[in-house]
């Protein structure tokens, strides 16, 4: 399969991509790893007539301890989130999320900020910066903003980037000590998760799902019951209220909805053994 | 871009896969493409040391890298320690999915020199084989990270000049 044609350019800068971005209008995409949009390219789900490559924006390729926060470069590999030593000590959440995607391969390729960016409900980082409380920094033509996780996923595969922004750093509380678990249920290796419950439980408390709904979801009913003082299997049962999972060959939207609550459950367990 | 140790110069269109590129612009056929979809890892070359899968990169994604494709592994006449042990652990059916097998195990040796048998099973997990149920490219790799089942060589080296291949 071939994508179809499209001008290929590479920005050396952020700014740089953000004017290539304004100049290519709604039919500019950057590329980052190109593991999500290069698929969709071949299968010509996507056409864009301008491929900005910033997979050499190296500068935004960094792990960075900053006090109370680590903040981490959107061009960052998941490889590199994987085995990074100050996301392991102080986000081990994260780094354990970034080695569960895809395969090697994925991971030698696909950053965090793309992950981020091309928004599937299917992906699990998302689901990790969204329980962690991340903070997105997205630079556009007047300069650069912060977004919070829990506003910045807004529809399938629609986010709070506008077409001309590119996002470049990813800002997260550190949660050195906090217990955590990252529940990934699918059937075959390699596979992306037919649900995910990603836990943090420490100073802040956060829970958040992976294709459960139209975008990453944080499951704030099961945050506001543990609040609350509900027990972790009264919790765990609150996971799946107001959710339409999608439905497909894998699993039913009903199973979809059990699964939450079992593997819910099983995280804040976990988080709570651990 | 440096395949297998020599200079590649191309004018390429900006759709060109970098499977497409090795297999049709340099010539090297060793490189498969099984799903085309990222799937099956039977595409999967070096790039600057790391394995990846070359039907989900543009060509001019990996310009200036240095790619190293199943050709460029072995250096003359001897093979490299993982063909070797795919040899001795008979790791190979129909063969369809080993060029991509044996450059991710490389990848995989370079990252876990020393794995365990479930380390070698989830480092293998973007490669599929239809033919041999894995046990013997376990096998094989684990074969090939045991010290002196291959003497003085490194399994999970990428030779930093290809020798005996001309592309
Ligand atoms: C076989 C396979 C299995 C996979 N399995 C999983 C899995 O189990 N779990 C999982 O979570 N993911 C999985 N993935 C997806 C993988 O994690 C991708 O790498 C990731 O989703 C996208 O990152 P990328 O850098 O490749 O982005 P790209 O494909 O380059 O870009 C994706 C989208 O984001 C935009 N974009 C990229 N970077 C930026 C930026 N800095 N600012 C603004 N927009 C940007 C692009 O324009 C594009 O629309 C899998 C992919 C493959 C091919
Ligand atoms: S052909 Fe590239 S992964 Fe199957
Ligand atoms: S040996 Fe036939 S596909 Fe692996």
């Amino acid at each position: 399969m071939i994508p179809a044609s499209f001008d290929y350019k590479r920005a050396s800068t952020v700014d740089e991509a953000v004017s290539l971005l304004s100049d290519g209008g709604e039919d500019a995409k950057l590329l980052a790893g190109g593991h999500s949009l290069l698929p969709l390219m071949k299968l010509r789900l996507a056409a864009p007539a301008l491929v900005i490559d910033i997979g050499r924006l190296r500068d935004l390729s960094f792990v960075r301890d900053s006090g109370d926060r680590v903040v981490i470069g959107a061009l960052t590999r998941h490889r590199d989130v994987e085995i990074d030593q100050t996301l392991r000590q102080h986000l081990p959440l994260l780094s354990h999320v970034a080695g569960q995607v895809g395969d090697p391969q994925v991971r030698h390729r696909g950053t965090l900020g793309g992950s981020i960016a091309h928004g599937d409900p299917a992906s699990d980082l998302p689901a990790a910066c969204l329980a962690l409380g991340a903070t997105f920094t997205a630079v556009g033509p007047s300069g650069s903003r912060q977004i919070d996780a829990t506003d910045f996923f807004q529809g399938f595969l629609e986010t709070a980037l506008a077409p001309d922004e590119i996002l470049t750093e990813i800002s997260i509380p550190k949660a050195t000590g906090a217990a955590w678990s990252f529940q990934k249920f699918n059937r075959r290796a390699q596979d992306w998760a037919i649900v995910g419950v990603a836990a943090v439980r420490g100073d802040r408390t956060g829970v958040a799902l992976v294709n459960m709904g139209p975008t990453p979801l944080r499951a704030t009913p099961v945050e506001e019951a543990l609040a609350g003082g509900a027990s972790d299997a009264e919790a765990a049962a609150r996971a799946a209220e107001g959710l339409e999972p999608p439905e497909d060959l894998n699993a039913s939207a009903e199973y979809r909805r059990h699964l939450a609550q079992v593997l819910v459950r099983r995280a804040l367990e976990q988080a709570r053994a651990a | 871009m440096t395949v297998n140790g020599s200079a590649k110069e191309h004018e390429v269109e900006p759709r060109l896969l970098l499977v497409h590129y090795l297999r049709e612009v340099v010539g090297l056929t060793g490189t498969n493409i099984g799903c085309d979809t990222s799937s099956c890892g039977a595409c999967t070359v070096l790039l600057d040391g790391e394995s990846v899968k070359s039907c989900t990169l543009l060509a001019a994604q990996a310009d200036g890298a240095d790619i190293t494709t199943i050709e460029g592994l072995a250096s003359g006449d001897q093979m490299h320690p993982m063909q070797e042990a795919f040899r001795e652990k008979h790791a190979l059916q129909c063969g369809y999915c080993t060029p991509g097998m044996v450059m991710a195990a490389v990848s995989l040796l370079k990252e876990h020199p020393n794995p365990t048998e479930a380390e070698v099973r989830e480092g293998l997990e973007g490669n599929l084989c239809r033919c041999t149920g894995y046990h013997n490219i376990v096998q094989a790799v684990l074969y090939a990270a045991s010290p002196g089942s291959v003497p003085e060589r490194n399994a999970g080296s990428v030779p930093e000049r290809n020798l005996g291949v001309s592309a």
